[in-house]
């Protein structure tokens, strides 16, 4: 039974970080109605940005997650203006193409690169013991850097003009051009912080599991999957939707195989989307449908 | 029918696909049968891509499946390869139908998404299902090539089923497109609100495409499995062929049935050259990307929008 | 005359606002009814109500004795009841010769395709596009557009049109002429329910008026009737006794 707990709890701090990577997807489609299909390849660049940066310097895991930050947001910037800018305004799947295609370059060339070898981020972290059941600190230094990561973004859409800016511009576009928000600008911004929570939570998933340049695209899917549980364009749903994940996950695990989890998930996907647009968060709820 | 000048360029096609490796060029052969699935999953991808406007990511689930079930059929059960793919090819269909009474009712970015999905939860689902070999897959014993007058023959005949599988794709494309029906998926693509207030019966038509989307590509799915004597889900579940599809048909022209060939062959000839480059191996799907990339922000009606920009009078001749 | 379509307290709320509630009125055969009232008024909505875009929360709607109370759209094109928007949305890739046949296609006669292709050109011909049928349709001007619109909904030989502010956007001479057409398509046998906000062209169309205002029937009757309402004076311009307490 407590070995059950524990597996829990464990689900519940992995889970905390899917649900980060999550927001990232959330995040851009609920500002400009793109669904960022390059996630994946930029959780694979947090993974090895942590990976070099540690090979490099020698500094601690943790400590480059603040670089990470930022070039995972001017990396986002930079996406923005390659790919998505243009397809601002068209069919959305015009932009879910354009992400796409970018995130087969960005994946093929890391393939060409590195291969399909193994990569791992060592980070030697006292863990959390009760009895006879140890919680690597690794993920609770995870869980507890994404409620940070998580807390500042909220503190940044709530309590500085810029994010009051997003929250316009992700309501109402033309409405927020009309009061003299610099869109194109605010969506180059909506789109790095999308990006750099990508970055950032393969930096963490990179000191959790180890990985390979093809994770990405398993990541992404996980994210996928909880984007779509806890609602599209919706963070908060998202961090709710990735614990429930990890929560599920820790559950089954001891239970059943992975990759049954995996049809379980899948199917829970493509049920979520067909029955409830809102996520499962809006199960009991009345929300007015926006879209 | 007969007068169109078109219906008599995909009956050249075909001609040249049957006529080019006689004489026992076994390279140009393997080459071309690629290019002959490629064109067969690009076409049938066009009747939702192209016509309806939805865009199925995941519809190597069809290829997959078909594969699966051929290989199935004929290893467990016995069956000969005919009954084999036609059941098959019935089988995947009646599966897409079920999916899509599911996932029809999304639009756009959900749908695609959806369609990722479902090919993700069946590879998983095969993954854990022992009759079908779970994750180590089935193997085909090469006695079966026997009735078809051994491996090397059985060869040649997968591979006129093949080019007939392609015709097939491609007549149906152009079937499709004259009919009534083909009008009703156009002007879905176009406006799916205002076709159905025009009174076309949108969800029915839908299902019906993407049931009939599937059957060529899982019969194709079977024979290409079927010769490679071999299934696993990582191979027929790879998501790595249904993007190419879909580079292709927008890099031809999507709604065009001109277009998926002409992607198909120059995206083949364009991979091939790759492959034997010494830097580019591994580039493949690099230039894939950057291929879709362009045409989606710079030419999203592909070569055939610009050459019909350009010579509209080529509109009378080709579809 | 009986009643070709009719419409029983009809009502529906969107979150809490009350768009459309207890409306009953009924559109006979051969007759033009003209839909009026200030913006807001929940017009279109009851449109989308009667076509099957929404369902209503409450009442009923029966066509030709048909209930057709929350069928599909395209249930309800099938059974004679066309419909055109007051944003235009054209099939903009596609001829306008080919967004008229899928009219002709799909409509109550459910043609094959050779005939709906002649039903699409008889319709585009009716106002006046036939010279126009292979360019494009979003190379139309928004007359242009327009018209194909009514062509569109027309093809399909319905029994009753419903007309979203088909004028809208018009100039004077383009007004005069789809009023022309209009006539015309009445003389055909075709009903029509129009939503209008041009008062002229309205009150001298119709045969009968309803007003709408905040979702609910405000008045009924002949054009003269109706514009004389002082309930419905109030309602377009406000206080009707301003006239009389004009300071001199």
């Amino acid at each position: 039974m407590l070995g059950l707990l524990a597996s829990l709890v464990d689900g519940l701090l992995v889970g905390a970080v899917y649900g980060l990577a999550a927001m990232g997807i959330t995040f851009i489609w609920g500002v400009m109605d793109v669904v960022n299909l390059t996630h994946g390849a930029m959780i694979v660049a947090g993974m090895f940005g942590v990976y070099l940066l540690v090979a490099a310097t020698g500094v601690p895991a943790y400590a480059a997650l603040v670089p990470i930050l930022i070039a995972g947001f001017l990396a986002g910037v930079a996406l923005y203006w390659i790919a998505i800018h243009r397809m601002i305004g068209r069919p959305p799947l015009m932009s879910l193409l354009a992400t796409f295609s970018v995130n087969l370059v960005l994946i093929g060339l890391g393939t060409a690169v590195w291969g399909t070898v193994l990569f791992n981020v060592s980070v030697s972290l006292p863990g959390f013991s009760l009895g006879r059941y140890t919680f690597p600190g690794t993920h609770i230094m995870a869980a507890v850097l994404t409620a940070v990561i998580a807390g500042a973004l909220y503190l940044f859409l709530y309590r500085t003009r810029a994010g009051k800016a997003v929250r316009a511009v992700a309501a109402n576009r033309e409405a927020a051009e009309l009061v003299g928000i610099p869109t194109t600008r605010i969506l180059a911004l909506s789109c790095g912080l999308g990006v750099a929570l990508a970055a950032v939570s393969g930096a963490l998933i990179a000191t959790l599991f180890p990985f390979t340049v093809l994770s990405g695209d398993a990541y992404q899917l996980k994210s996928f999957v909880v984007t779509v549980l806890g609602g599209m364009g919706n963070p908060t749903g998202a961090l709710v939707a990735g614990l429930a994940l990890g929560l599920f996950e820790g559950l089954a695990t001891p239970f059943m195989p992975v990759s049954w989890t995996l049809v379980i998930e899948f199917v829970l996907f493509v049920v979520v989307l067909i029955a409830f647009p809102g996520g499962l968060i809006s199960i009991g709820r009345r929300r007015p449908a926006v879209r | 029918m007969l007068g169109r000048p078109f219906f008599w360029i995909i009956a050249v096609t075909i001609a040249v696909f049957a006529a080019a490796p006689l004489g026992g060029n076994v390279e140009l052969r393997e080459s071309l049968l690629l290019a002959a699935v490629y064109i067969t999953l690009a076409s049938n991808l066009n009747l939702m891509l192209g016509y309806a406007g939805y865009v199925n990511f995941g519809s190597i689930v069809f290829f997959g499946l078909g594969g699966y079930f051929c290989v199935y059929f004929m290893g467990s059960l016995g069956w000969g390869l005919a009954p084999a793919l036609a059941v098959s090819g019935v089988a995947v269909s009646l599966a897409a139908l079920v999916f899509g009474l599911g996932i029809l009712r999304l639009r756009g970015v959900h749908f695609a998404l959806a369609t990722i999905g479902v090919n993700e939860a069946v590879q998983a689902f095969v993954t854990n299902f022992e009759p079908w070999g779970g994750s180590t897959g089935i193997y085909l014993s090469p006695e079966l090539f026997q009735p078809l007058g051994g491996p090397a023959q059985a060869l040649w005949i997968i591979y006129y089923l093949l080019v007939a599988i392609m015709g097939a794709s491609l007549y149906l494309s152009y079937f499709v497109k004259r009919s009534k029906f083909g009008l009703g998926l156009l002007s879905i693509g176009q406006n799916e609100d205002a076709a159905a207030v025009l009174g076309v019966p949108t969800p029915r038509y839908k299902a019906l495409a993407y049931s009939a989307s599937a059957f060529l590509p899982a019969i194709a799915g079977g024979l290409y499995f079927f010769k490679g004597a071999f299934v696993q889900p990582a191979d027929a579940f790879d998501l790595t062929l249904s993007t190419e599809a879909i580079v292709i048909t927008m890099l031809g022209g999507q709604g065009t049935i001109v277009g998926p060939a002409l992607g198909a062959y120059l995206y083949e000839e364009l991979r091939g050259w790759l492959l034997t480059s010494e830097t580019f191996a591994n580039f493949q799907l690099v230039v894939a990307g950057v291929l879709l990339l362009l045409i989606v922000q710079f030419a999203p009606d592909g070569l055939m929008g610009f050459f019909y920009r350009r010579w509209p009078r080529l509109r009378r001749i080709f579809e | 005359m009986s009643a070709l379509l009719e419409i029983e307290c009809l009502g529906k709320s969107f979150d809490g606002l009350q768009a459309v509630s207890g409306l009953t009125f009924a559109v006979g055969e051969g007759e033009i009814l003209g839909l009026i009232g200030p913006n807001g008024a929940g017009k279109s909505t009851v449109f989308n109500l009667v076509n099957g875009v929404f369902a209503p929360d409450a009442g009923r709607v029966a066509f030709r004795g048909d209930n057709i109370t929350g069928a599909a759209p395209y249930r309800v094109a099938r059974l004679g009841l066309a419909r055109t928007h007051q944003i235009v949305q054209p099939f903009a890739g596609m001829s306008v010769l080919d967004n008229c046949t899928v009219g002709a296609c799909f409509g109550r006669e459910n043609l094959p395709l050779a005939r709906a292709r002649e039903a699409a050109r008889e319709a585009a011909a009716l106002v006046g596009l036939e010279k126009r049928l292979d360019a494009p349709a979003l190379e139309l001007t928004i007359a242009g557009k327009k018209r194909l619109e009514l062509a569109r909904a027309l093809a399909a030989r319905p029994a009753l049109l419903m007309l979203d502010e088909v004028l809208a956007g018009l100039n004077p001479t383009e007004v005069a002429h789809m009023i022309e057409i209009l006539r015309t398509i009445r003389g055909r046998g075709v009903s029509i329910l129009m939503i209008e906000h041009l008062m002229q062209a309205i009150m001298s169309l119709s045969d009968r008026v309803v007003v709408l205002n905040s979702g609910k029937k405000l008045s009924e009757g002949v054009p003269a009737q109706v514009a004389n309402d002082p309930a419905v004076i109030e309602a377009y311009l406000g206080d009707p006794g301003m006239v009389q307490r004009r300071p001199q």
